[in-house]
């Protein structure tokens, strides 16, 4: 019998398998932010045991709320910043070289195919996407990765989604990972790994399958994970080049993490996407989707562009194309969050936050903000926002407000228009 | 700080009960666990249910539906449950994180089948339930109204060592 990607992760980091069913890997990345991180760094010194297990193996970012904005998130930001210090992490990142976490250490070629990763933050998954075995973890599973670089999982079970055909103008990796969590439902992948394959998936750019990825938890996934090809070595080349003899050598060497054509899956579902349509959220829930056509003219007060979901280049790009010499709507507020400083200046040579701000959007530094409802665009209660983020709870962006999750396409048409737009109706 | 898995229970009738409703990110920025106790469930979307109300004040065992937990990985809501004396909850199922969080604080996050979960709500309607755990037999002992109801769960043995040792730390610290 074959192996899935992620048995095959497993196997190769497996380090102690204290209770049957229970396996203990060693990590390759341990993850930070200043939301999670500080009560690990405040119990780890408690105990008498502030240490890190590796200082190049755990990279650490201030982004939730960067700039801080009172005096309780400067005090997270300091501990956050002090431990760094202290254990001489070489990989911080603080205000001025400081960016949306899922989108920052993926840019930094810190995830490389085959690697275990774990954060204190749900969205840890999106680094599948290099082919990796990415997972969300507490505080508490930080604390013992920081100290002890390892981290316990029950064996996964492997969801197989092929996604085929070829995806319509217009319609982009949210639209389609919006549809696959209507599918799956909240808990449809409880437990379990999601393998996104077949061609679509083929074709998508990192960003693309970051975006794929990054939205697996939305259905109850521990990881979203893509086969590593030669997509993820063109990403990855510029920082393993010392590594390989050529692009070439990678790619066979990434070969081996590959699922077998004979592994074993506990639900292998296919979809044909050549018809699929925009898709956006109603209600509470990431599954309570439906084509944008049937929401569209519903109000909004504020739209959002940014987010470890589609804070990167390429969403700036397409918004910016649509906003290109209009105007967004009198009604609404428009902000948008460069994910990370190189994407800002990115977007800035390119002159996309030129357009931004002539359409009438605030740009505001890269941070997650206004995604969890901590700074930078909270909701009112009874407002609503377009959103390009990943969870649309009660009151995620701010108490008694409501979200819409949708693409940077749908965002960017809906600002303009005021009202929920599919963005080829434009 | 010792946990207790009994006492009087709270009823949450609804699935998909998310951490946002747990605890709301606003309170995030609290960096100890103590400092967020007043907050429990402040969000929750629940018909009749009360965040300020007594039967939660007095509840020290959560009983729901399917998925509960899901959405963030912030441990702050095991932790909220932690510091108001909640260290049990009973569900359908959990969110992965959820759970995992709740054993890895040396607490109990157990599945019943529905059926058992339909029982359970059942006898809400009757008046208070008081709930015993078991950790080493797996039972649980419902009480209401003077008649007790058992029910068998099954946790996994990583999961009742995290429990003894009194979460994943000092497992791990013993261990690695
Ligand atoms: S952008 Fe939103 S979902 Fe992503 S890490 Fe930040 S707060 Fe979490």
């Amino acid at each position: 019998m074959g192996k899935t990607i992620a048995e095959k992760i497993f196997e190769s980091h497996l380090r102690d398998e204290p209770f049957e069913g229970t396996k203990v890997l060693a990590l390759d990345r341990v993850l930070c932010h200043e939301i999670t991180t500080p009560v690990a760094i405040a119990d780890l010194e408690w105990r008498g045991k502030d240490r890190v297990f590796d200082k190049s193996k755990i990279k650490a970012v201030i982004d939730h709320v960067t700039p801080s904005k009172d005096s309780k998130t400067a005090l997270q930001a300091k501990m956050l910043r002090d431990w760094a210090r202290r254990h001489e992490l070489k990989d911080f990142f603080d205000v001025g070289h400081n960016g949306v976490c899922h989108a920052l250490f993926p840019e930094k070629g810190y995830i490389h195919p085959g690697f275990t990763v774990i954060m204190g933050d749900s969205h840890t998954c999106t680094h599948g996407a290099f082919g990796a075995f990415a997972a969300g973890v507490g505080t508490t599973d930080l604390e013992v990765g920081i100290l002890k670089g390892v981290c316990a999982f029950r064996e996964p079970a492997t969801i197989r989604i092929n996604l085929n055909g070829d995806l319509p103008q217009g319609v982009y990796a949210k639209d389609v990972i919006l549809f696959v969590i209507g599918q799956l439902g909240v808990n449809g992948a409880t437990d379990h790994v999601i393998e996104f394959a077949g061609d679509v998936v083929e074709k998508m750019s990192m960003e693309a399958r970051m975006t794929l990825c990054n939205m697996a938890i939305e259905a109850g996934g521990t990881c979203g994970i893509c086969m590593p090809d030669q997509v993820t070595v063109d990403y990855l080349w510029p920082f393993i080049q010392d590594q390989y003899q050529s692009k070439d050598a990678a790619l066979e060497d990434y070969q081996k993490w590959q699922s077998d054509v004979d592994a074993n899956y506990a639900k292998v579902l296919d979809f044909d996407l050549s018809s699929l349509e925009p898709h956006v959220t109603f209600d509470y829930k990431p599954d309570c989707v439906k084509p944008v056509a049937e929401m569209a003219g519903a109000p909004v007060d504020q739209i959002y562009i940014g987010t470890c979901t589609n804070g990167r280049i390429e969403d700036l790009r397409v918004a910016a194309a649509i906003l290109k010499g209009r105007k967004i709507a009198d009604s609404v507020r428009g902000i948008v969050s460069p994910a990370t400083p190189k994407i800002f200046s990115q977007a800035l040579n390119e002159g996309i936050i030129q357009i931004f701000m002539e359409a009438g959007f605030c740009v505001t530094n890269p941070t997650c903000g206004a995604c969890l409802g901590m700074s930078n665009g909270v909701l009112s209660e009874g407002e609503v926002c377009a959103s390009t983020s990943n969870r649309n709870f009660n009151g995620r962006m701010g108490k008694g407000g409501m979200v819409h999750l949708m693409s940077p396409a749908t965002a960017a048409a809906t600002a303009v228009a005021g009202v929920i737009t599919d963005a080829r109706a434009l | 700080m010792q946990k207790l898995f009994k006492g009087a229970t709270i009823f949450l009738d609804r699935s998909d009960i998310n951490t946002d409703e747990i605890i709301p990110a606003k309170y995030l920025t609290e960096v100890t666990k103590e400092a967020l106790q007043p907050y429990m469930l402040e969000d929750l979307k629940l018909d009749g249910f009360d965040p300020q109300g007594e039967a939660l004040a007095n509840a020290r065992v959560v009983v729901s539906r399917q998925n509960f937990g899901c959405g963030s990985s912030r441990e702050h809501a095991p932790w909220v449950f932690e510091v108001n004396g909640v260290h049990t909850i009973i569900a359908e199922s959990y969110a992965r994180i959820f759970r995992q969080n709740m054993f890895n604080g040396g607490m109990l996050a157990i599945e019943l089948p529905k059926s058992d979960i339909d029982k359970l709500f059942a006898m809400s309607q009757l008046g208070e339930v008081v709930i015993d755990v078991d950790v080493d037999g797996q039972k649980i002992a419902a009480t209401v109204a003077g008649e007790t109801t058992n029910f068998n769960f099954d946790i996994s043995e990583f999961d009742k060592a995290l429990v003894n040792a009194g979460g994943w730390v000092e497992f791990a610290d013993e261990r690695y």
